[in-house]
């Protein structure tokens, strides 16, 4: 299989603390851009001049002409700029996409940070719109969702993440404690790690399974809260690497892969698309799940981290819940997963949720996980996840 | 302070209209690729995957069975805040493809994935769309 030859690194990240009520002053989201970039530059230890390559997400500022606005307002004239537009995927996919414009020698060094706070400074002369209730479905005339989904409440994200649970009960079975332990070995992770908004406060089985029921079988604590933040990363050739003042987390494999918008139109709901995504990744690496030291699963619900499990490799489908028993999944256990909190404890920030797992399995191989550093962690396993499970994205990085 | 609002109703397309008009009439029209024996839902221009140009209305029972479901228990957008709770389904038709929909006239606890279904035509007031809803057959 072609691929990536490891060449490309992380060699800077940048995290912001998640807040519930946000404490920093409202901040346009170009200028959020800046200040993650200043971040990732500055941890790095190099000059933001290095930077020639540009990943983003939205404006909301603009709605068009993401990457040329930045690359102004930056001031960072770059030679690849893109907007990537998979949901919570975007993240991942974003750091495989300046991986690959590293080793074609297209950039030296590529910004992927995303905003993730809502708070933005009003204007009395012109108010935003407040944002609609549709969320990710459109409602325009035309649109598949606005005409198949959103007249019979298909909308939002908890009632389709329910119906793929109940579809995975009926065919496998349903161990509501094994799902519910995914929650508390990452709240157990969180209250390790100070920038989560969870931080402190940890919880039981059975505070999962006695809060409210959100749409069968889906408790609220095993769902994600929005939370103020944002986070990125800098990817580099091995030469700013050199120069850069943390150990290199090397990109050395990746998969995408994008199955459908609403899970009702899923070719086999069962099969997520991190199933192929995972697949190519390891080949490209030529490694096997056994050798990987961390992951960082993208977990909008805890029904998606035991998907995730199964489908990219780590066992058998249908074992999902006999895996989560066997293993302890926080930092100090034999399969440490989301040791940042996951976004179930860390808190959801919005378009940069999916960067925080990112920066999760980057922070361990740096060797900067503070109280939740896995000891000799060298290879990590990054999921991310757009949609209705409908696009993922799979990433390996590595520290040698 | 109410939250009541208005229901989103669907626009028919040019696309679409035969659907929407089928199921006024209490029948389902869906579309059929000859080419690749494939039932299609939703409407589309061309065949899904192959991009052919054989598209073809067909009526069908609508009858099928409950691929899965779910009970929301808060509601999922603010035009459904009274009516909880919503039982949110995707049905798979016997011809092959999927619906999105809503089960009406069951009980909560007899909802069983695969359990089987038939259509509800289901008028809507001032208007003149149908929704398709399904019951236990």
């Amino acid at each position: 299989m072609t691929g990536l030859r490891g060449e490309a690194a992380i060699i800077g990240i940048a995290e912001l603390p998640a807040e519930r009520k946000q404490t920093r002053p409202p901040s346009f989201t170009l200028d959020q851009y800046a200040l993650l970039a200043k971040m990732v530059v500055d941890d790095a230890g190099v000059d933001a001049t290095a930077v020639n390559g540009l990943l983003c997400h939205g404006l909301a500022e603009s709605d068009m002409f993401v990457p040329a606005t930045l690359s102004e307002y930056l001031g960072l004239p770059v030679n690849f700029g893109e907007r990537v537009d998979l949901g919570g995927a975007t993240s991942a996919g974003m750091v495989w996409r300046a991986a690959v414009a590293v080793e074609l020698g297209l950039c030296d060094a590529v910004l992927a940070v995303v905003p993730g706070s809502s708070v933005l400074p009003k204007s009395v002369r012109q108010p935003l719109s407040p944002p609609g209730w549709h969320g990710a479905s459109s409602s325009k005339y035309g649109s598949p969702q606005a005409e198949f989904e959103i007249p019979y409440g298909n909308v939002g994200q908890n009632g389709p993440y329910a119906q793929i649970a109940q579809r995975y009960a009926a065919l496998f079975g349903y161990d509501t404690t094994a799902l519910a332990k995914i929650a508390v070995d990452q709240r157990t992770n969180a209250c390790a790690h100070p920038g989560a908004v969870f931080h402190g406060k940890p919880i039981t089985v059975d505070d999962v399974l006695t809060s409210p029921m959100i749409a069968d079988p889906i408790h609220m604590l095993e769902t994600v809260m929005r939370v103020q933040g944002g986070a990125g990363v800098l990817v580099a050739n091995a030469d700013v690497a050199r120069r850069a003042r943390h150990r290199p987390v090397w990109v050395k494999g990746f998969g995408e892969h994008i199955a459908f918008k609403t899970a009702t139109y899923a070719e086999d709901l069962m099969t997520t698309p991190i199933s192929r995504a995972a697949g190519r990744a390891f080949a490209m690496a030529r490694l096997t799940p056994s050798a990987v030291d961390v992951v960082s699963l993208y977990d909008c619900y805890t029904i998606l981290v035991l998907m995730t499990l199964e489908d990219a490799g780590f066992c058998e489908k249908g074992k999902g819940a006999e895996f989560i028993n066997s293993h302890d999944l926080t930092f100090r256990g034999d399969f440490p997963c989301n040791t940042h909190g996951g976004q179930l404890s860390f808190g959801q920030t919005g378009p940069s949720g999916g960067m925080t797992h990112v920066c999760d399995s980057a922070r361990q191989i740096m060797g900067r996980s503070g109280e939740n550093q896995i000891p000799g962690c060298n290879t990590g396993f990054v999921s991310g996840n757009g949609g209705i499970m409908s696009e993922a994205v799979a990433l390996i990085f590595q520290g040698s | 302070m109410s939250d009541k609002m208005e229901k989103p109703l669907p626009t028919p397309t040019p696309t679409t209209q035969k659907f929407w008009d089928g199921l006024r009439n209490r029948e389902v029209w869906i579309q059929y690729s000859p080419s690749s024996e494939k039932w299609v839902f939703y409407p589309r221009i061309l065949a899904p995957g192959t991009l052919v140009d054989d598209l073809e209305w067909r009526q069908v029972s609508g009858m099928g069975k409950l691929y899965t479901f779910t009970i929301a228990r808060k509601p999922t957008a603010p035009p459904w805040n009274d009516d909880l709770p919503q039982l949110l389904a995707v049905i798979e038709l016997d011809e092959g493809p999927r619906i999105t929909t809503e089960l009406v006239n069951v009980q909560e606890d007899s909802i069983r994935v695969d359990m089987r279904v038939r259509p509800v035509f289901s008028d809507q007031p001032d208007s003149d769309i149908t929704l398709l809803r399904y019951e236990p057959a």
